[in-house]
């Protein structure tokens, strides 16, 4: 099927590689922010120096960090695996201080609260800190997403497959078509994104809805 | 590889003339000065007005995050495409850019805007109320002031996407650092590109710390060690 001059099963594989190029560095990104942010938060004097620090990523502009990684990683320029890092250092960015905020929006008598049944300090994260901070991190989780998304289609300019070539390709042929296909499939893209992160936040805080009702 | 970017990056002839480092640098500067300027012109009389009534917010809150899903590159291909034909001379290749670089540094300026408005304590709010001020009183001696920490994060978040798109825009013909990224990688020169990389990145960085500067003199010390805590 044909929509605008583009064959939309190429869109598909585009879109798949694109899904691939900003959704693993958000899980990666969410694992190494974790304990980033969880250590910024424990260690008072830590905190502006790793906040600052991983703040300082996000201000690099992403055709620039497509650029130096394969210099940095000894990987080829084409390689995906650029794009992928990149997008793990921004959602780093992005998330290291919402996990920090979100860890430290739990309320200290619930803490306490859990420290009096027993709980150890790992169980305590898992079982008590980490869910009830879910929220926030998910606020986090979602902006990155959709910047991660339409970052994602910049490294098009540097020769990555993904549905920024669909860009490059439709101005190079001065045809409007393609491009605006390409901006319409990164929107569903980002917005699914956002609806899977949704779902997953209200299965994992079923008590917000109980309340709610 | 270090060597080679380090030699075009103190390469004495990339440092003067047309298109040298420090003529690309002032015209990134400028083209990403005049797109802030024009953004804020626009974005802050709105966020003012929508933090400071409450009208249209939704609106607002949904529209920041949908302009957030668009790639900037394919809008900048689209606004080159319809543009380009339609303009001569210099403005063919900057009024598409530019027009993009204010499209894409409003969100965040509306947003940061909205919030710092929002979020004054209503409290303070109240007190100016009681104090007898007046609407516009209450605006810029109250909640201005006290929502600057957030404007100016807005602002600093619009700038580093302006410089960051300027940067994608020397594909479209735009100057700038972005040109020795694009004209780098046109002539497989790889220190070309990773120099311009690098300048693009300190760029921004410098850019970013001058904003934080700005931000610590023009802020209240009595908001900005709350907002240290």
């Amino acid at each position: 099927m044909r929509i605008f001059g583009t064959d939309l099963s190429e869109v598909l594989d585009l879109a798949v590689s694109h899904a691939w190029l900003a959704g693993l560095p958000l899980l990666i990104g969410l694992l190494i922010s974790l304990p980033l942010g969880w250590v910024a938060l424990r260690r008072r004097w830590l905190y502006p120096p790793v906040i600052a620090g991983t703040g300082l990523l996000y201000t690099i502009p992403s055709l620039a960090l497509f650029v130096l990684l394969p210099g940095i990683l000894g990987t080829q320029i084409l390689d995906p695996l650029n794009v992928i890092v990149a997008m793990t250092l921004y959602t780093i960015a992005l998330l290291t201080r919402t996990v920090a905020d979100g860890l430290g929006s739990v309320p200290d008598h619930v803490r306490q609260a859990a420290t009096a049944m027993g709980y150890g300090p790992v169980r305590r994260f898992f079982v008590v800190e980490l869910p009830l901070a879910v929220p926030v991190i998910s606020a986090g989780l979602r902006v990155a997403a959709v910047s991660n998304v339409s970052m994602v289609s910049v490294a098009a300019l540097i020769g990555v497959s993904q549905l920024g070539m669909l860009f490059t390709d439709g101005f190079s042929r001065s045809a409007m078509g393609p491009i605006v296909v390409g901006v319409i499939a990164c929107v569903l893209l980002a917005i699914l994104f956002d609806l899977l992160i949704l779902l997953v936040t209200r299965v994992l805080t079923p008590w917000l809805r109980v309340v709610r009702a | 590889m270090i060597a080679t970017i380090w030699a075009w990056l103190t390469d004495p002839a990339n440092w003067s003339g047309a298109g040298s480092i420090p003529d690309q640098t002032l015209e990134h500067l400028r083209l990403s000065f005049i797109a802030l300027a024009v953004a804020a012109l626009i974005a802050i009389p709105i966020g003012l007005y929508v933090g400071h009534t409450g009208r249209g917010r939704v609106v607002l809150v949904n529209l920041v995050s949908a302009f957030r899903a668009i790639p900037s590159l394919g809008v900048l291909f689209i606004a080159a495409l319809l543009l380009l034909p339609r303009l001569r001379g210099e403005l063919a290749f900057e009024l598409p850019s530019l027009i993009v670089l204010v499209l894409l540094g409003m969100p965040p300026i509306l947003s940061g805007v909205y919030a710092g408005i929002q979020q004054v304590d209503p409290a303070a709010r109240d007190a100016a109320r009681g104090m007898g001020m007046t609407g516009q009183q209450r605006l810029w001696q109250v909640e201005v002031p006290c929502a600057l920490p957030l404007i100016f994060s807005g602002l600093r978040s619009s700038m580093l996407q302006i410089i960051a798109t300027a940067t994608i825009a020397a594909v479209v013909g735009l100057g700038g650092l972005g040109r020795f990224l694009i004209d780098g990688q046109a002539n497989r020169k790889y220190d070309e590109m990773a120099g311009g990389a690098i300048l693009v990145a300190v760029l921004a960085l410098l850019v970013d710390l001058v904003f934080a500067a700005l931000q610590r003199y023009a802020v209240s010390p009595g908001l900005a060690s709350e907002a240290r805590r």
